[in-house]
Parts: C-alpha cells; sequence; structure tokens
C-alpha cells in the first residue's frame, strides 16, 4: 500500500535539472510512478514534452535505462525490449526481474502513436503503457489531439470571430484498451496521488500488456497559475470530466466518487483555453459539455455497478 | 558443405536461421514475406531460439527491432519497397545510435504506381541513412552476403546496420543451387553478439537517443560518417576472411573481364548475371567487352571504382531507378562524381532501366554495348541520359 | 556550462551516463522561492511527492523532509499550494532576491 514515508525512502530516478516548465505535471507523474516501483524499470518515451525536457544531450535527468525513438512508436520500441529481456530470459543470460514502461503524451498516444500502441496490446506484451494526457499537442505549443475536450481552444482549433475552440469531442482511448481486452486498464490524474500511485503497484503484480491514462494539467497550454496544477487535476476528477477507475480482467472498478460533483462551469472557469465558452452566446455549447460529461459518467457508473462487461 | 535448391528468399531464410538472432521483428510485404514465413516456421519447430514478434506495420518492425538491439541483442528483420518506405523515419535513428541491424531487403519499386516487382528505388532511396548496403547478385551471394553483414555491422570499427538486397521475384523467387554452410561452422563464424551498450543493463543505466541541439548533432552525424569510411576496410577483410574459410571471396565490386576492357557497363543486382553471359558473347566475337558489378553501394567505394573504369574508352552506367534529378540515376552520378578527378576517364554514359521490374534482356545489353562501341569510336556521345526499354521515346 | 567536446571524445551512439541533468542549474528560472517553516511542519510529505523537480529534499534514513534543494527548484510554488496545514502554511512563498 502506498506509504509516502516508505516511498521517501528509495532513490529518486528522476533528478532535478530538466527543462520541463515550472509546475508541470509531467515529472509529478514519472516521480510517483517511479516511486510506486521497487523493482527495476527501463523506460521507453516518445517524442514529446517528457522526453525533451529530460534529456538534452549531453544532460539527462533520468537515473534508470531510457530509450528515445521517434515519436509515434514509443510502444513499439519497448515491445522490442520486453522481447530482448524474454530472450535473454530465456537463455539464461538474464535473471533479475525488470519492469518496462512505455510513456507517451496524448498526441503520441491517441493519433500518431495509436496504431503502436494497438499492436503491441494485441501481441500482449509485459509492458505498462502511461499516456500523461495534457489534452493538446504541447511540445509544439498546444495544437488539438484526439485528447482535446470539445471547445478548448489550441492553436490549430482555435476560439476565434466564427469558431469556438474544438468541435469534436475527444476520442476515449482508455475504452478503446479496454476493448483491447487487456488485463489492467485505469484512468488516474495528477492531483491524486494515492490513487496513481496504488494504480501503479497494482499495475506491477498484474502480467501482460496494461495501459494507464493520467490526466495533467499542463499551466501554459491550459492556462492557469502554475502553482495550481495540482488542484487543478483535482478539479477535473471532482467535475467529473476526468473519472478516476480501473478496469481489471474485465471487471469495472470506480476508485473515486466525488463527494459533490461540481458542475462543469467550474472547470471551464479555471482555465484560460476555455474563457471564451463563458461569453455570453456560447452557453449552448456549455450545455453540449456537460451533457457529454454527464453521459460518459453516467454510463461509467452503470459499468462500475455492472460488474464484469 | 551442403549443397541446396533455394531461392532467394529461402537462402535468406536459411541464412537468418543459421545466424539465429534473439528478436526477429516483421511484417509481411511482398516479395519479401517468404522470409519472414519460413523463419516463422522455424521458430514455431523450435530450430532457432528466436523470439518471432510478428509486429503491426514495418514501422513498428523498425522500431522494436532498434528496442531489441538497444537492449543488447541481435536483432533483425526484412522487408522490402513500401515497408522500407514506412521504415524511413526510423532508418537513420538506428545508424546514429550505432546498432548494427542487419536486414534482408528484397529491392521492390516503390509506389507510385503500386507494382510489386524489381527495381532498386526502395534502397536507392535510403541511401542517405547511414547503412551499408550491399546488392546480391544471386542467392549464393544473398546467402553469403547476409552472414558476412552481420561480421560488418557488427565489427566495433564499424558498428552501423547493413542491408542486404536481391533482386524482387528475380532472385527471391528463383530457384538455384547455391553452397551453404554447415550449421557448426557457420555457428562459429557468426560468434557471439557482443552489445556496446545495454539498456537491460539496470545497473548501469543509460539514456539513448537524447535531443541534441545546434551543439551536438553535428558531432554524432560525423562520428557515422567515419564509421561508414572504417567500414570499407572491414568489408574488404571481412570478404577475404569468408573466401579463405569458405573458399568465395568477395570484394568491394565484381570486375568481370574488366582488365582490357574498352567498352564496360556498370550494373548491380542479376541484371550483372545477364550481363556476364553478354561479355562472354562478345569477347567470344573478339571485342573487348567488360563488366563491374557493384557489390557495396554504401560505402560508396569512389577511388577504387574511378580505377577500376579509368581504362575503359566508354562506359554505361546502368541505373535500376530513377532518382529524377533529371541529371541521371544515383548510380551513374555517384561514379561520375568519383571520376571527376580522374586524369584518364572514360566517356560515361547513362541508362534508367528495368524500373517496375520492366525485363531487361540480352538483346537489351547488347544494345548498349552497341552504342558504346560508337562511342569509344567515334568519341562522341549522342545522350548522355538514356532510359532503356520505355515505349513511345 | 560544460565545454563542448569533440565527436572522438562522445560516446557511441547518442548514449548519456545516468543523471547527468543534476549538474544543470534550473534554480535561476525562479522568481519566488519556497520557504520552509518547519517549526509547524507536519512532515506528511505531501510537498515532496509533487515537486516536478526534484527539488524538496528528503533524508532518506529518517524519511523526514529538510528543505529545499535550491540549485533546481523552478519557484512553481506547487509545494506551497498543497501544504496541508492550517492556518498557516509550513511553506510559503516569497520573492527571490537578486
Amino acid at each position: 500500500m502506498a506509504n509516502l514515508k516508505e516511498m521517501a525512502k528509495q532513490e529518486e530516478r528522476l533528478t532535478g535539472g530538466h527543462r520541463a516548465c515550472a509546475g508541470c505535471g509531467i515529472p509529478i507523474i514519472v516521480r510517483q510512478i517511479m516511486h510506486s516501483i521497487k523493482d527495476p524499470v527501463v523506460v521507453g518515451c516518445a517524442t514529446g514534452c517528457l522526453e525533451v525536457v529530460t534529456t538534452i544531450y549531453p544532460y539527462t535527468a533520468w537515473k534508470v535505462p531510457f530509450l528515445h525513438n521517434a515519436f509515434e512508436n514509443s510502444a513499439a520500441t519497448v515491445s522490442g525490449m520486453e522481447s530482448a529481456y524474454r530472450a535473454m530470459k530465456k537463455k539464461g543470460k538474464i535473471n533479475k526481474e525488470i519492469k518496462f514502461l512505455a510513456f507517451g503524451g496524448d498526441g503520441g498516444t491517441y493519433d500518431i502513436g495509436f496504431q503502436s500502441l494497438s499492436g503491441a496490446m494485441e501481441r500482449g506484451h509485459d509492458m505498462l503503457y502511461v499516456c500523461y494526457n495534457n489534452e493538446a499537442y504541447m511540445n509544439t505549443s498546444v495544437q488539438r489531439s484526439g485528447a482535446t475536450p470539445f471547445g478548448a481552444h489550441t492553436t490549430t482549433a482555435p476560439a476565434g470571430k466564427v469558431k469556438q475552440g474544438k468541435e469534436q469531442f475527444k476520442k476515449n482511448l482508455t475504452e478503446i484498451m479496454v476493448a483491447h481486452e487487456i488485463p489492467y486498464v485505469a484512468q488516474a490524474a495528477v492531483g491524486n496521488w494515492m490513487d496513481l500511485t496504488k494504480k501503479i503497484e497494482k499495475a506491477m503484480t498484474i502480467k501482460g500488456p496494461k495501459y494507464i491514462g493520467i490526466l495533467q494539467p499542463c499551466q501554459l497550454g491550459w492556462g492557469y497559475p502554475m502553482e495550481m496544477t495540482v488542484e487543478i487535476g483535482k478539479l477535473a476528477v471532482d467535475t467529473c470530466i476526468w473519472p478516476l477507475y480501473e478496469v481489471e480482467h474485465g471487471k469495472y472498478k470506480l476508485s473515486y466518487k466525488p463527494k459533490e460533483k461540481k458542475p462543469i462551469t467550474e472547470w471551464l472557469k479555471s482555465q484560460a483555453r476555455f474563457k471564451h465558452l463563458l461569453k455570453p452566446g456560447n452557453e449552448k455549447l456549455v450545455e453540449l459539455i456537460q451533457a457529454n460529461i454527464d453521459k460518459h459518467w453516467n454510463n461509467l457508473l452503470l459499468k462500475c455497478e455492472g460488474g464484469v462487461v | 558443405m551442403p549443397i541446396l535448391a533455394k531461392t532467394g528468399n529461402e537462402a535468406m531464410a536459411e541464412a537468418l536461421r543459421q545466424i539465429n538472432p534473439d528478436v526477429v521483428a516483421a511484417y509481411p510485404i511482398t516479395p519479401a514475406t517468404e522470409i519472414a514465413m519460413i523463419f516463422a516456421q522455424f521458430v514455431a519447430d523450435g530450430d532457432v531460439d528466436t523470439e518471432f514478434v510478428a509486429v503491426e506495420s514495418e514501422h513498428s518492425a523498425m522500431s522494436a527491432t532498434l528496442g531489441a538491439a538497444a537492449a543488447g541483442v541481435r536483432a533483425m528483420t526484412a522487408t522490402s519497397s513500401q515497408g522500407l518506405a514506412l521504415m524511413y523515419e526510423i532508418l537513420p535513428i538506428v545508424s546514429a545510435l550505432r546498432l548494427p541491424i542487419v536486414m534482408p531487403e528484397v529491392n521492390r519499386a516503390l509506389s507510385g504506381p503500386i507494382n510489386i516487382h524489381c527495381d532498386h528505388s526502395d534502397t536507392m532511396a535510403a541511401r542517405d541513412f547511414g547503412w551499408i548496403h550491399i546488392f546480391s547478385e544471386n542467392a549464393q551471394e544473398a546467402y553469403d552476403n547476409l552472414l558476412q553483414a552481420v561480421r560488418i555491422a557488427e565489427d566495433t570499427r564499424v558498428r552501423l546496420p547493413a542491408m542486404v538486397t536481391t533482386d524482387g521475384f528475380i532472385i527471391s523467387h528463383c530457384m538455384e543451387k547455391i553452397e551453404t554452410i554447415d550449421d557448426a561452422k557457420a555457428k562459429e563464424y557468426i560468434g557471439e553478439f557482443k552489445a556496446e551498450y545495454s539498456l537491460l543493463d539496470v545497473d548501469n543505466p543509460i539514456t539513448v537517443g537524447s535531443l541534441d541541439l545546434q551543439d551536438y548533432y553535428f558531432e554524432h552525424k560525423y562520428a557515422v560518417a567515419e564509421a561508414m569510411k572504417a567500414s570499407k576496410d572491414v568489408i574488404i577483410e571481412v570478404g577475404k576472411d569468408f573466401g579463405k574459410k569458405f573458399g568465395r571471396e568477395y570484394k568491394l565490386f565484381e570486375d568481370y573481364q574488366l582488365d582490357d576492357a574498352e567498352i564496360v557497363i556498370v550494373a548491380l543486382g542479376s541484371t550483372a548475371g545477364t550481363a556476364k553471359a553478354v561479355v562472354n558473347d562478345l569477347r567470344g566475337k573478339g571485342i573487348k567487352a567488360g563488366l563491374l558489378k557493384i557489390r557495396v553501394f554504401r560505402p560508396f567505394p569512389h577511388v577504387e571504382i574511378a580505377n577500376a573504369l579509368s581504362k575503359a574508352k566508354a562506359v554505361a552506367v546502368m541505373d535500376r531507378s530513377d532518382s529524377f534529378s533529371s541529371a541521371g540515376g544515383p548510380v551513374f552520378t555517384e561514379i561520375r562524381s568519383a571520376l571527376f578527378d580522374s586524369a584518364a576517364k572514360p566517356k560515361l554514359i547513362n541508362y534508367v532501366y528495368g524500373l517496375g521490374g520492366r525485363d531487361i534482356s540480352k538483346e537489351n545489353i547488347e544494345g548498349v554495348y552497341d552504342e558504346l562501341a560508337v562511342i569509344a569510336k567515334t568519341g562522341k556521345i549522342k545522350n548522355l541520359f538514356n532510359y532503356l526499354g520505355v515505349r513511345g521515346i | 556550462m560544460a565545454e563542448l567536446k569533440g565527436w572522438k571524445e562522445l560516446k557511441k551512439g547518442d548514449v548519456l551516463e545516468a543523471g547527468t541533468a543534476e549538474k544543470f542549474e534550473t534554480g535561476d528560472w525562479r522568481s519566488m522561492r519556497p520557504v520552509w517553516h518547519p517549526e509547524i511542519c507536519i512532515q506528511c510529505l505531501f510537498c515532496w511527492i509533487h515537486c516536478p523537480d526534484t527539488s524538496v529534499t528528503v533524508d532518506k534514513t529518517t524519511s523526514k523532509m529538510t528543505g529545499f534543494d535550491l540549485k533546481h527548484c523552478k519557484g512553481c510554488g506547487i509545494c506551497a499550494q498543497v501544504c496541508p496545514v492550517k492556518p498557516n502554511k509550513a511553506i510559503t512563498m516569497e520573492k527571490e532576491e537578486k
């Protein structure tokens, strides 16, 4: 069980000195994940904020083996490393227990990395894929991705005189991962460290392909004061924008039910990327968003109460 | 040594079986698919210890192969044409990371239009990616080249990836007689894989594939350029050693009746085989015809090729791909550049031929030698850039 | 900043030994700095588990928070924000002195 005092004794596997923005949610995720794993870890990472800020030659913030290949192939690359590990183990050349993690942003996971993720999951490699989801291509200045929510302002689906931000609702990759029938799928968020660390600990006990999508507030791309990253993450969960749940061998389990489900306006108010939605005339859009959130939340509640799906 | 009837693909699969790599990640594409199919059967029958990863695209094939190689094992894949094209993004990453991945590549035309037959456009378009390119004339060479490629790529003076080609369908699917090496000797020849770094060495963690800004990219690429330069001598060494051990020596290129040749064709792959037959016929008539068959295209042996061609009167470079430069195909351009500083140089012309599997016959090649004879006699070139076999021109 | 190396001095293949970013100073990014008030600190370690820059120092044997790594701290203020102590937080953000 996650225990901060125990975790604090473990060596830091991500050092300071990386170039993430002040208040960035990604290294918070990475540190919490690393502190939840006791075994040696090997990391593969897609091109994106995480890779760029942590490995600018000759500086690397990683104290575990780390490989960056390209943008869309984090899952394929890690599946190659994992296959090499199995080959070595079979030949008796290695006997350590090593955990394999693949990191990708929402761009490198929902969009360009989708195929390679799906393939790796289907093939059953023993690895955990972690999507740090800041809902846009942040490293290249906030372009829309398949994970960008309806109405959000991004630089390729901006809010302007005739358009009100993204016109499509986001892809539900977590459910697509559930449809792959892999042993473990989960959603977590920056803001609930206990939930995230528990999920990682559990994932490490499960053999086979695993996926976790973690909502990661981005102060620059979402537009909020940098010290509020953790609070914004909590708000996402309390407004049910990003429910915390897991699906273990097909069985849905809700991780957290807000005592008081907050209205979507709280969420929209908190970030500059939504401010145009609160202008008079856009009420219909806000209604659409609330309806969509409610629909997904209610569906999720049904799945969680219903047991095995 | 076993003598077997094998197609080019079967010969390559046989070499792969003896190499017994730790990981193979492959995806099907005509006409290379058979290599993976035959190999997968070896896996299923326990003839190899390989972890076979049936990836969902060639991009993932090269990505997974890279991941495995970076993890410190011998990793291979095989492909052709569109598959290689899909791998293009990853190929220069492999060479930059100095991973000695060896890959059979069955030469097939690049789309569009889509065409499954032989030409060299797929690998020629990949000539700038820091991979060693070795062309095979026939199934025997395909088998021998693949084994040597492992020794070349993994040599510590090199540590670059290598692709070994055969002509799609012409060689890949045609049955020939080949002489193989017996399993024990082949295993000894290939040797144990020595990783120069390994991501599975968790006690000595490393970061591989960092972002380079303007201050370091150039140095990393220069290292690849130097390794490519150094690979030439290693290729020669390995070829000589192969000859000593197994009776078939290999060089950077094959000179066929080249010594006193006045009219010469330069060709790669199976066309060289056809050209050899034509050279024999012409020599029978007392005509001083010769052939230079390029085996190693990367690194490009510019000094040696320039020397070998300097004494000829007229040379035709046969390109089985067009780089659409409007100034000749890739092989022609590199040979012309190689000869630029030579005191003695032949008249040099280019033929782009055989695209999309357009057949090239003995008659076609005789026609080229006829044209060379005219040039040798008159000293005049009618057309510098030619297309052989296109209807309507 | 480290002196730039020549090509021969680089490891083969864009390979780096682990953790070299520790040598890179990001502390000069700050305009605010965290100030610890140990007398009211309840040692919950929330600041430590939420610091993006591994800049909350912890004693590995006692698991007690001991302060901040100012070479790397970017002054984001998350630590102060998540500190649960009331009515006064055990971490406050103050202007970085020049």
